[in-house]
Order: C-alpha cells, then structure tokens, then sequence
C-alpha cells in the first residue's frame, strides 16, 4: 500500500470509526465494541504493513498542503520511535475496548463512551506521526479535550466533573506553552518541519530564544506526563472509569509528554539548563510518587502515584543527556505500559466484582478468584522490578545510567541513592497491592460474592501479563529489533551499543536491584500494622496537598480577583459603556492627527449650489430636532428621521451616486414602516406641563453628554471635510474595477459589477448575515409576548364600531374595514406596477442603476403595501409569501451559482457573461453574475418581509389575545 | 459643497451620539439611525464629491477622471442594507425587553 494513504488512513479511520460509533443506539455494547475493535485493528495491522518499508527508508511521509502560506503542512511522518508508539496505542486500544466492553455496565451510554475513545486513539495517533510541530500541538490539544471528555464520563459524579475540570486546566496550561515554545523553535529553525527542526540541534541549542522555547516546551510535557510539580491532577483523573485509566492514564497520553520530550531529545538535551530542569522533575517525581503511592487506600490511586513515579524514572533518564539513558527511557515506556494496563484492569476487575476499591476493606481475594489473583501477583512483580520479568530490565538499565556520572552536581552524585530508595518505595507498594487484596482474611461486608470475570474480560490481563514474561526471560528475541528500529530513529548515528541479555554478571546495578527488594520488602513489614490504620495520604505531610493549592489558587483567580476587578471596573448599565466607547473612539481618531496634516492649503472646493444648501438646512434641522424629540415625540422623530434620511439621499443622487439614492429611498420607506409598527408597545411618556424641576445630576449628565457629542461631530466633520478636500490619488483601487467592469464582469454599472462579481464572496457574506438576521427576528418573535398597547382603542375606530353595532344590518368591524378606502385601493392596483418596476430594475442592474439588492426591497415593498392596504389576514387569504423560503433558496442559488464555476475549473464566484437577446425586453446582459443576482434579490426580499411580517403579526396576536381575555370574563360573569 | 456636506456629517453624527447616550431604547434606536446616514456620507464622501460625473461606463473601459468612484457606493449600498437589518434586530430586541421587564429603559429597569 501507498504509504501516503497508509498514514492518513492511520489518523483518520478513528475519527470516523468515532463518528460512526456516535450514532448507534445507546446500549449497543456489542455493536461498539466489535466496531471500535475493528477500527483499533485496523490501525494495528496499517501500522504492522508500514513496518518493512521504516526500517527499509528510516521513515514514510505523507504531506498535503494545508496552510502553506503560514508554513503549516498536514505532514504525517512515522518513523521507528513514532511506529512504535502507533502499535502501542492501537494495540492498547484494541485490548481496552475488548475489557471495556464487559467493565461498562448496560445502564452506560456507551456510544459516547466508545466515540470519545476512538476520538481519542486518532487524536494520539496523529500526535505521534505528526511530521509538523503545529499539527503536533494540535493533536496534542485533542488528546487533552478527550481525555477531559472521558474523565468526566460520569458526569453526574461531582468528582469526575472536578477531576475532568482539573485535568483540563493542568493540562491545557502546558498545551498553551507548549503552542508557544513550538512557535519559537519555528521562528529559531525558520520551519515548523520535523526533520528540519531534528535537523537543526545545535542552531536551536545556540540561540538566544532556546531558554524561554526549552522552558515552554518542557511546560507541555511535564504537565502532560504529570511531572511534579504538576504530577496533582493524575490521581484526581482516576474518577475516569477503569479503562481510560488504563488507557489514557498510564499506557498512552500520559506517555506522550515523555514522548515528546524523546522525540525532540536530540535537539534540546544535552544542557544545563536542559539537565537541571528536567533532572529535578522527574527525580522529585520519581521519589514523591513512590512515597505518595505507598499510603494510598485507593487500588486506582495507588497505581496512579506509581506511574507518576515510573514516568520521573523516563524523565530522569532523559535528562542525563546520555544516549544509553535515551534507550533506557524508550524501553521503559514500552514495559511500564505493559504492566501497568494490566494492573489497571485487574483493579478493574476487583471493583466490578466487589464494589470496593478501597485496599483496607478488600482482602483474601485469592481464594475467590486465583487466575486474576495470580496475574495481578506477576504484574506487580514486574512493576516492583523482579527478576525474569520487564521492569526488571529497564530498571537495571536505569541503575546503570544512575550510578554513571554525567554533569558533576548535587542531582548527579544523588542519582543512585534516589533510584534504590525509590525502587524500595515501589517493592513496598506492590507487595502492599498483592497482599491486602488477595491475602488475609476473607473481605466483610461486600455487596456481593466476587467470583473469576469472563474470560474475555480477563484476556488482556493474560495477553499483557504474558508479554511481560516474554519480554522478561527473552527480551533480544522479542522486543529487541523493534525497540532497535525505535532507537535508531531517535538517536541515528549517535546509537550506543546495548545489550539487552537478562543477566550481566555480578555487577553493581544488581547490586542494587538486590538492595531495593529487600529493602522494600522490610520497610512493609514495618508499615504493614500502620497503613491498615492510617488515613489515606503520607504522613506528616497529609494535609499539604498540592491539589488544594491549585484550587485556592483557581479560587483566588478566577472568583475572588475576576468578581473584585469587575466590581471596580465593570458596570451592567449601557449609558456608560457608550459613552466609553464613544470617547475612546474620539481619542483614538484624534491621537494619530497632528495640525501639519490639517492644514488645508491644498483645498478643491466646488462651488456651492443654493438649493443643495437649502436641503441640507432642512435636513439638519431634521436631524437636531429629531435628536430633541425622540424621548416624548416618536412619531414627530420618526418622521424628522426620515427628513433627514431624504436628504441623505438627494445628496447621493446629487454626487452621481444613483444606486444609492435608489436603495437609500426605498430602504427609508420599509424602516420607517418597521419603526411604525413597532411604536405601538412602548410605553406613554407625556411631557409634564409647566415649568420642570431637573436636578443637578441630570444637567450634569446632559451637558457632559452634550459636550461628548458635538466634541464627536466635529471630530468627523473635520475629518470629513479634509478627507474631501484633498486631492485624489492617481491611482486607486477604483481605476482597476472601472477597467476591468465591462471588459472581465461584463457590466456598465461599476457598482453592481463590484457587488456581484468582483467582491461577489463579501456579498454572499452580507446576505448571509441579512439572512441570519431576519431568522433571528423571527424567532424572537415567535415566542414574543408584546407588551400591552400603550395607546387604547382610538375614539374614531370606537365610534364606528358603536354605530356598526347600533344598525341592525351591519356587523361590527363593516365600517373599519372600508377605512382609508381609495388609498388601499391605490395600493393593491399598485401590486403589479411595483413588481414590474423590480423586475426592470433588476434586469437593468448590470449595465443601468438597479441591481438585485434595489430590486428586492422593491418587490418586499410591493408584499409590505398590500399588508398596510388591506389587513394581515386578507393578504393571506389571497397570497401566500413564504418568505423563509425566498431566504432559502436566494442562498442556495447564489451559493450554487458560486460553485457553477468549479464545474468548468475556475475559482468559487468566476462569473460568464453574455448578451441574450430576449423577447420584447431585447438584448439584455446575462452573465451568470445576475443569477447570483438573483439569489441576493430573493435573500433580500425574503428577509424583508419576514421581518415586517414577523413584527405585524404581533398586533393579530395581540387581538387574538386580548379576545380571549375578554370571552374568558364573560363566560366568568 | 465640500464644507456644506461636512457641516451635515458632522450634525447627524453630533445628533446621533447625543442620542446614542440616552437612556430610553427609543432614542438609541433614532441614534443610531442618524449615525448611520452619518457613516455611509462619510464612507461616501471619501471617493469625493463629483456632481454631473457619470456613474455607469458609456464605453468599454473608463477611468478614474470621467467616472464616479464606484467603490465607496459600492461600500456604501451594502451598508444601507446592512444597517436596515441591524435597525430590525434592535427593534425586536428593544420591544422583547419592553415586553419582559415592563420598561423601556436600556438598562432593563428603571434608575433609582
């Protein structure tokens, strides 16, 4: 197979597989598993064909163009060191989902259970074969996003909630730093390019930026392998149920901080700082973690302060910068992985069948169930580092690395002492593990009689167990070439020589093994009677608890220091908000001005024309007394607004500016109707007679306001008035559209040429956001309780109704429905004109003023008249306008139109344009620029008349309801 | 002409911050009409003011001295529209608070 559809298939079948398994039924257990199964296999047997052709070319690639312009590639690129992590993590995969499928209980909703998994498998596969350090980021963020998914899986339990929430933080923290130190070793190596920045070590280690890139990265990583001093949020992720535990928490993402920390090893390490940043996390891991582990009640808490420990052990390794200490750390990644799923699973296990993880009250389990008994007892064994087993080989190789000196320091000359004492801490857990739980008395006061799980349940325990042993007793045979290949690709011509025999002779490192286990094996002895009494947590320091100062600190941040600082600085009321914005605005206009640029020596003014004088004296008497009226006058500044608006548009029909007279006009018109409508639900306000009392807060506040806004006026009447004044550039941007109109869009109309063809993309983005908008308002209406009418029933209206109901022959309602008689008859015979007219002026837009956005607020007018002429319910008898409908498929046509251009190879929007000859109208310009025209037109007309229909609706509603009111009165009297 | 107009921007925009700072939903909604005209002059304005020139081309191509600037009407027309639906929306949103809390204060409730 291709190895470019290999990989991408390697990330990509997961996220479908997730898709897919989303949608099944919510207790389809098995139909999940075997699909989940499948996808992990999958990914096995892709990774397994991969393997001849690393170790034939050192890696595959695959790269496709994403973002080219910033560098960024979707690179996928596996190598030995990545290839062995696919195996792992598909492999892993595929035996958790095995235990999943009989550890979750048939009351679990396990689509999403199932689709986050996969999500996340493909998010920690593209992790580790990213060929680009963004991409790296990015699936790193996703293993952090579903790992925060998984752990609170059971979300109604307020610790997975804290302990997903947690997690995040931690590790979102370290994703965000990790962003920023990639972006830095990026701007150091000039490329985002794993092989290029693998390529770049000493310019990397040289530069002044390595520090602050080493010291992000390193944020990144030690936070995700939960490295102290962040090592707090893994033992709170243990509410997660048991196989994200064993999946997410000690095989695969908590591994993938010490990965990355491998992978980049041969460009960063080899430093002070290098040495001494990582050197002390992963010793105090090492240490603290095993400490911590011993005094755990918890089986799951227990097993996860172990792996922190067993990570400081790889990033200690990692940090002596010594090639041997690399092989020892990628070794140990595998074997930890090995044995710390199983005991995972087998602590599983205990809990399903018991339903207690606490170490204090289980006990003697190994007469209910020997086999699971027998292979937790060779788990633990290989986690506490015996002989013939795997942990016994890396451990050996770390004791070799920590009594080798590498940097003569303090955390050097410790290293061996750190190492045996930490690997008597980890003989006493374990033998702590095994004994408390199937040892002793029999457990009391169990729920129910634990017995042996189902086979398949218990099979990747065997599988696991089994590995161990192999990889113990013949580790050359098994393990060997691949951990080889691995090697190779990390360290390439640096490889040291290893050997990976069982036995090396009498030396030193066994030695201390020797030490270690007898050590460990005392010290339990000792603390046995101690522990079974203790509470949970190390003594001595029980209560300083790293997870309550992350709190505090979450607490202090986020609530005390957000609610102080909004309480100062924030405020709910608008005005000031405004008046905030306003002003800075101001400032912000009038800080880049200097007087030079003011000077107004270059002025071109044209002559002044009196009649365009007198409509702007009217136009802003307008405007001013609108301003002064709009709080006891609306209806006086609704029609002063329109005043002003009419002069807004005879200046641009002055200023050779038609299209915008025209749609300026009509868009007047269906504001003012819209205002109209809405009038009638706020509330009376009435001018108190005689002379008024205003206080001095209030003339404070008007005359401040006031300053403000003449200060703004100016401000853009200056701007304007120079902006105006000066002379226009040669070239503009202009010049380029008024050649290319007719020739390249096939249109005499500039403007509409713009709209529809060179700028048609922003076009499709402003009907859309016309679209959306008119759909917002309608919904917003549908649930709409309008306020009562302020004004009543009008005392014309009264008396008709009065005189219909006094005439015998006349119902009530008869006089009011022949109210304004001659004009709604005007206005329906005007129906067909006004169509015709949008019609014209929509044909004509391409080479005349007019276009589509004109046109469809003509035709909404056209709907709008007959609804004013005639009443909601009489229109709709006759016309049925399905506005949502003209929206839906003015989009669609414009967007198809768009992509009409793919079908012949062009760009999304590239228009053809041609003349038709058509009947009786002649030759008229069709390019398929007027379709999308067309799409715009049905947009527009579509939301205006939702809109105003939406709001007229209201005052049916409002009748309707007020009728009901008063039939329920009467049926009460 | 130029000073005229400059003189009428500055009016609209005056008037309409003014109102923009007033404290019943009403007056804003006025406001930010006027802003409005006042905005799409402005943007209008910057292509210069040209009486008589012609707005749409008589031959194959044309250039900047003959013509009016189509660009800023171009920006401008899509503004006008624009602006009429975000007019709509503050309606709506303005009489669904008037609905719900009984004022039409922009706040939501009256001052103290």
């Amino acid at each position: 197979m291709n190895g470019d559809v290999l990989l991408i298939l390697i990330v990509v079948l997961p996220f479908v597989g997730s898709v897919l398994a989303a949608t099944f039924r919510p207790n389809a257990r098995n139909s999940e598993a075997w699909l989940a199964g499948g996808v992990a296999l999958a990914c096995l047997i892709l990774a397994a064909i991969a393997y001849p052709a690393i170790v034939e070319h050192g890696a595959i690639r695959s790269e496709s163009e994403w973002l080219p312009t910033l560098g960024l590639n979707f690179t996928l690129r596996m190598d030995g060191f990545a290839w062995l992590f696919s195996v792992l993590v598909s492999g892993f995969g595929f035996l958790v989902v095995l235990y999943a499928r009989y550890y979750m209980s048939p009351h679990d909703p396990v689509p999403r259970f199932f689709a986050f998994l996969l999500a996340f498998m493909g998010a920690m596969l593209g992790m580790v074969i990213s060929g680009n350090l963004v991409l790296l980021v990015i699936f790193w963020e996703l293993t952090s996003i579903f790992s925060f998914l998984l752990i609170g899986y059971w979300h109604h339990n307020a610790g997975a909630r804290d302990g997903a929430r947690m997690a995040l933080t931690i590790t979102g923290i370290g994703g965000l730093g990790l962003l920023v130190g990639v972006l830095l070793i990026g701007h150091i190596v000039g490329s985002y390019d794993l092989d290029r920045v693998l390529a770049a070590g000493d310019q990397i280690r040289e530069h002044d930026l390595y520090v602050p890139a080493l010291i992000l990265i390193l944020l990144g990583t030690l936070t995700k392998s939960a490295q102290f001093p962040f090592h707090f949020w893994l033992p709170n992720a243990m509410a997660a149920p048991t196989p994200v535990s064993a999946y997410l928490h000690s095989a695969t993402m908590v591994k993938a901080g010490v990965f990355l920390m491998a992978r980049l090893w041969p460009v960063l390490s080899g430093t002070p700082e290098w040495f001494w940043i990582v050197g002390f996390a992963g010793m105090a891991s090492l240490l603290v973690g095993a400490f911590f582990a011993i005094f755990q009640h918890d089986l799951k808490g227990l097993l996860a302060y172990s792996t922190i420990s067993h990570l400081g052990l790889i990033t200690m390794l990692l940090s002596l910068g010594s090639p041997l200490g690399a092989v020892a750390a990628i070794f140990h990644m595998i074997n930890h992985a090995t044995f710390k799923a199983s005991l995972f699973m087998a602590a599983g296990i205990i809990d399903h069948e018991t339903g207690t993880r606490d170490m204090r009250r289980l006990g003697g389990l190994f007469r209910y169930m020997p086999i699971t008994a027998t292979l937790a007892m060779v788990a633990s064994a290989a986690m506490a580092g015996v002989p013939l087993l795997n942990g016994f080989l890396s451990k050996e190789m770390f004791f070799a690395e920590a009594i080798e000196t590498h940097a003569k320091s303090v955390l050097d000359t410790s290293a061996p002492y750190v190492a045996v004492l930490a690997s008597a801490f980890a003989v006493t857990y374990s033998l702590r593990f095994i004994h408390t739980v199937f040892f002793g008395p029999k457990p009391t006061g169990l729920e129910r009689q634990p017995h042996e799980p189902p086979f398949w349940m218990r099979f990747p325990i065997q599988f696991l167990v089994l590995a161990c042993l192999v990889v113990g007793t013949i580790p050359a045979l098994t393990v060997g070439p691949f951990l080889h290949t691995a090697v190779i690709s990390v360290l390439g011509p640096n490889t040291p020589f290893y050997s990976l025999a069982v036995w090396h002779g009498f030396t030193l490192p066994l030695l201390m093994s020797a030490v270690a286990l007898v050590a460990g094996v005392v010290l339990y002895l000792l603390l046995n009677g101690y522990l079974n009494r203790s509470e949970a947590g190390p003594p001595f320091i029980r209560r300083l608890q790293a997870q309550r100062i992350f709190e505090r600190v979450l607490v202090v941040l986020s609530w005390k220091w957000a609610r102080s600082i909004e309480a100062r600085l924030g405020t709910r009321r608008l005005q000031p908000q405004l008046r905030l914005l306003v002003v800075a605005a101001f400032i912000a206009a009038l800080l880049p001005i200097s007087l030079d640029d003011l000077s107004l020596t270059s002025l071109r003014i044209s002559e002044i024309d009196a009649v365009f004088v007198l409509i702007w004296v009217s136009g802003i008497c307008c405007a001013v007394s609108a301003a002064y009226q709009a709080k006891y006058h609306r209806l006086a500044a609704l029609i002063l607004l329109g005043g002003a608006g009419l002069s807004t548009c005879i200046t641009f029909a002055w200023f050779s500016a038609p299209d915008l007279a025209l749609t300026q006009l009509l868009v007047e018109i269906v504001t003012t109707v819209l205002l109209l409508l809405g009038l009638r639900w706020l509330p009376k306000r009435i001018e108190e007679e005689g002379p008024k009392t205003v206080s001095l807060g209030t003339r404070f506040r008007r005359v401040r306001d006031f300053g403000i806004a003449v200060a703004a006026g100016g401000g853009v009447g200056v701007l304007a008035f120079v902006a105006m004044t000066s002379p226009v550039p040669l070239e503009t941007v202009a010049s380029y559209y008024l050649e290319k109109a007719y020739v390249e869009g096939g249109g005499k109309n500039v403007v509409n040429v713009i709209l529809v063809d060179f700028r048609g993309f922003d076009t499709l983005g402003e009907v859309s956001v016309l679209a959306v908008v008119a759909l917002t308002v309608f919904a917003l209406l549908r649930r709409f309780r309008p306020a009562a009418d302020s004004i009543a029933v009008p005392d014309q209206q009264r008396m008709q109704n009065d005189f219909d109901e006094a005439e015998p022959d006349r119902k009530v309602g008869d006089t009011i429905a022949d109210y304004l008689l001659v004009p709604a008859v005007i206005m329906q015979w005007a129906f067909p004109v006004i169509i015709v007219l949008a019609t014209y002026l929509f044909l004509r837009g391409h080479d005349l003023p007019g276009g589509g956005f004109v046109a469809g607020i003509a035709m909404a007018a056209a709907f709008i008249l007959q609804y004013m002429a005639a009443g909601t319910r009489w229109v709709e008898e006759r016309l049925r306008i399905l506005p949502v409908s003209w929206i839906g498929l003015g989009l669609l046509l414009a967007a198809l139109t768009g992509m009409g251009a793919w079908l012949f190879g062009y760009p999304f929007l590239t228009t053809y344009s041609q003349y038709v000859e058509l009947p009786t109208v002649g030759a008229t310009p069709l390019a398929t620029a007027l379709l999308f025209d067309l799409g715009v037109l049905g947009i527009v007309v579509g939301a205006t008349v939702l809109m105003l229909i939406a709001l007229a609706h209201q005052s049916t509603r409002g009748l309707r309801s007020a009728r009901v009111a008063t039939e329920a009165e009467q049926e009460e009297a | 002409m130029e000073l005229v107009l400059a003189i009428s921007i500055a009016t609209l925009a005056g008037s309409g911050v003014w109102l923009l700072l007033r404290p019943r939903t009403y007056q804003v909604i006025v406001g930010l009409s006027l802003i409005s005209y006042a905005v799409n002059l402005f943007i209008f304005s910057m292509g210069r003011l040209r009486h008589d020139a012609a707005p749409v081309l008589s031959g194959q191509t044309g250039n900047l001295a003959d013509y009016a600037d189509p660009v800023p009407q171009a920006l401008v027309l899509t503004a006008i529209v624009i602006g009429f639906a975000t007019t709509a929306l503050f309606l709506v949103v303005l009489l669904a608070s008037r609905g719900l809390t009984g004022t039409d204060h922009v706040d939501g409730r009256e001052p103290e």
